[in-house]
């Protein structure tokens, strides 16, 4: 079926069509037509951002909390080149997202017009696939094409450019039909393939399972088959940064998150096992450590559901590709139909081996009753907050492993963090993209000082929308995850990683219309806290912590996973010149 | 061009499985694509060379089917099997892309290039040039009193030899179409 109407409509009943409730977006010249129609209508709620870049990573927060395409709305030149970062982040860490940008008339493309910038060459490389839409007749087949591209197969951004010229005119419309695209991902595993994994399941001695994010990108059923698979076997279960809360924390098999700042048990276990069982993960530079010591007496299997993720880093025994809930259920009928067998005695001398392991504690700090501790800070927040409705973000570095290793994840799309790129000033944008898809929910944004500030012009965001999101910020006066670096591998020379000019954050929050809390000392932290979570309205939660507390246990770049330090005392020359070339 | 049985996204076709250990040696293959004739599609497949740091030898693309806007692209490129394997993946999983083959696994192909070639000279050199001409089937497209253009077609080493013995001759420009290849027999 086709109406006729103008491109401008056209976005926006695509919209509709595609069942989205909310576009974070900012203004400008190029996008007047589209902001015209969003003027005209209620259904589609649009969030004004302060800075493009807030308005992609909200995007994110959205669809990584609902698992639904999350969509930004942006303008020509610097809109198009602000949203840089967050289309790369999401790239990185493969999550669904259609970012909409205006674009200088046809006419005036290649003519160094104002505002004019060629975004889709500047954002091919970080789009899944971008589109400029030329003439407004295919405009509502290009939309829907991209929410196709963008949810399906391995999720990933998408870009539409879209000319003013092709906003004004008219043209025909046509709904949303299952796509004829030639871009259909396999789904489906190979069943030779999977048999051979459940034969390696029904003989392993030491296995794990690695996860990561592909089985939350893969939807709930991916999670609940997951867990049946793991409590029916009883092998041990780690997890990347991305995976968390696909197997619950309080589950009894769950190791804890693997890594650079993994847990000891995790990642002995990834060293020492006789069987690997990826679902969903990548073989990361950050879990690897080094290459050609990482796990060197496991069979491989890998399931991911693009093909380039095999063998890319790490050679496998059995490759799967598919997508992850379709062959875990493949999986698991397999193994039942032929017996529902695992070397059980071997199974369960390999569980009393990690319990040793993990009587290391791992996660022990020392304690302080002057300062606060990082640590306990985040112990005293999952205490806290864990009975609530809860959804964290992070920004990153320190404080974004140290939430990652003490608070606990009982189920999938609850941790949003940006795993692959890294992005400072991600985790405030993403809470008010995930307050807003679970506007009931208690969001905390976990961050350090110094990336909450790369973005801190959201709190604009945050309280002209009456978004509560808790900025729960460690607050150490460095650049942590830098210091720490610096310490052990530059002599301790703290090369600009540290700022001399801290706003007063709770003068800051007050400046913004938000609640300012301070809290330096650890006999006031539960009160604060629970002050913070009762507060509604968004907050900034400024938590001076100890400055030099450095982040264990890790895996020093260069080094296995069976070389890991475990504390301070550790830490001397333990780096060699090859390692410190490695970030 | 008849497609292979390969579905997209499979890795039963892997190398790898032939091989017992990753190899370091540099193998060179030609890789055929069939991609959506969409504006940029030649950008985003440049553009995963350059990004990941593969090499191209040779590129050639044009429109092949004028009905599905479907070109072929034919690369040549070098890498250890293990780049080798990336690089297709990668490739198909660029969403205009229809089909990766890999023209050095999957069989005997037939690969063509060509070139023209301009020699100017005089005198015995000149007659040198199209005597030796003659001998490797190149054609005289265009001649003044002191010079020759010719053209060339073959596999890329049959060029390179006629070029390198055109050098001493006078040889003083190439311009060469990069490789177009194909599956021999159905």
């Amino acid at each position: 079926m086709t109406r006729e109407m103008t491109g401008a409509k056209m976005v926006v009943q695509a919209l509709k069509d595609q069942g989205v409730d909310t576009v974070f977006g900012y203004p400008g010249g190029a996008v007047l037509p589209i902001y015209d129609e969003i003027f005209l209508q209620n259904d589609i709620r649009h969030i004004l951002v302060r800075h493009e870049q807030g308005a992609v990573h909200a995007a994110e927060g959205y669809a990584r909390s609902t698992g639904k395409p999350g969509v930004a709305l942006v303008t020509s030149g610097p809109g198009a080149t602000n949203a840089v970062t967050g289309l790369t982040d999401a790239l990185m860490d493969s999550i669904p997202i259609v970012v909409l940008t205006g674009q200088v008339p046809t006419f005036m493309i290649g003519s160094d017009a104002f505002q004019e910038a060629d975004t889709v060459g500047i954002t091919r490389p970080c789009t899944k696939h971008n589109w400029l839409v030329k003439d407004t007749d295919s405009l509502s087949s290009t939309m829907h094409e991209a929410f196709h591209v963008a949810t399906s197969g391995r999720p990933g951004p998408v870009l539409i450019d879209i000319p003013k010229d092709v906003q004004f005119a008219t043209g025909q419309y046509s709904t949303p039909k299952p796509s004829t695209s030639h871009y259909q991902p396999v789904l489906k595993g190979d069943l030779e393939e999977i048999t051979e994994l459940v034969a390696a399941i029904e003989t392993a001695k030491k296995p794990v399972f690695y996860t990561g994010g592909g089985v939350i990108n893969s939807g709930p059923a991916a999670s609940q088959l997951l867990r049946e698979l793991v409590d029916a076997t009883g092998f041990p279960i780690t997890s990347t940064l991305m995976g968390l809360g696909a197997y619950p924390a309080s589950g009894e098999n769950w190791l804890g998150m693997l890594g650079m700042h993994g847990l000891y048990e995790a990642n002995l276990a990834m060293h020492d096992c006789d069987l690997m069982i990826n679902v969903g993960a990548r073989f990361d530079d950050r879990i690897t450590g080094r290459i050609d010591a990482f796990s060197p007496n496991s069979k491989k299997a890998h399931i991911d559901i693009d093909p380039s993720s095999i063998n890319k880093v790490i050679r496998v025994d059995i490759p799967i590709v598919g997508d992850v809930a379709h062959v875990l259920e493949d999986v698991l009928k397999v193994w039942k139909a032929r017996g529902r067998k695992t070397d059980a005695a071997n199974v369960k001398q390999w569980q009393s081996q990690i319990a040793g392991w993990r009587k290391v504690n791992c996660l022990a700090y020392t304690a302080s009753e002057k300062t606060i501790k990082p640590q306990h800070a985040l112990q005293r927040l999952e205490e806290l907050t864990k009975n609530h409705d809860r959804y964290i973000t992070t920004e990153v570095g320190q404080h974004q492993m140290w939430a990652a290793q003490y608070l606990g994840f009982e189920d999938p799309n609850r941790w949003m963090t940006s795993g692959g790129l890294g992005t400072m000033g991600y985790g405030f944008p993403a809470s008010v993209g995930v307050q807003m898809a679970h506007p009931d929910a208690l969001v905390i944004n976990v961050a350090g000082e110094a990336s909450w500030l790369m973005n801190m012009q959201e709190m604009g965001t945050a309280v002209q929308y009456r978004l509560p999101v808790k900025q729960f910020i460690l607050n150490n006066e460095r650049l942590g995850m830098v210091r720490q670096w610096q310490e052990l591998l530059h002599g301790e020379r703290y090369s600009h990683s540290w700022s001399e000019a801290l706003p007063d954050f709770v003068k800051l929050a007050e400046a913004f219309g938000a609640k300012g809390i301070l809290c330096s000392d650890p006999a006031d932290l539960d009160d604060a806290i629970m002050e913070m979570i009762n507060y509604d309205g968004p907050v900034i939660f400024d938590c001076v912590v100890e400055k030099h507390e450095n982040c264990f246990p890790m895996i020093p770049s260069g080094k296995a996973h069976n070389e890991m330090l475990l504390g301070e005392a550790e830490t001397q020359g333990v780096i060699d010149s090859k390692g410190s070339v490695l970030v | 061009m008849t497609p292979l049985n390969i579905v997209k996204g499979s890795t039963r076709h892997s190398a790898y499985n032939l091989r017992p250990t990753f190899s370091d040696t540099q193998e060179r293959h030609t890789l055929a694509l069939l991609v959506e004739n969409e504006p940029g599609v030649l950008a985003r497949v440049i553009g995963l060379f350059s990004g990941r740091g593969y090499n191209i030898e040779s590129l050639t693309v044009a429109e092949v089917d004028h009905t599905g806007h479907l070109s072929r692209i034919t690369i040549v490129t070098t890498g250890t099997p293990q780049v080798i394997e990336q690089i297709k993946a990668q490739l198909g999983r660029i969403v205009p892309v229809h089909d990766v083959h890999d023209l050095t696994v999957e069989g005997p192909s037939v690969e063509r290039e060509l070139a023209i070639i301009k020699v100017v000279g005089e005198g015995e050199k000149r007659v040198e040039a199209l005597r030796l001409a003659d001998i490797f089937r190149a054609n005289v497209v265009d001649s003044t009193l002191n010079s020759f253009i010719f053209e060339i077609t073959g596999a890329p080493d049959k060029i390179d030899a006629f070029a390198d013995l055109m050098r001493p001759l006078g040889l003083v420009e190439v311009a060469r179409t990069g490789v177009a290849a194909l599956l021999r027999g159905d």
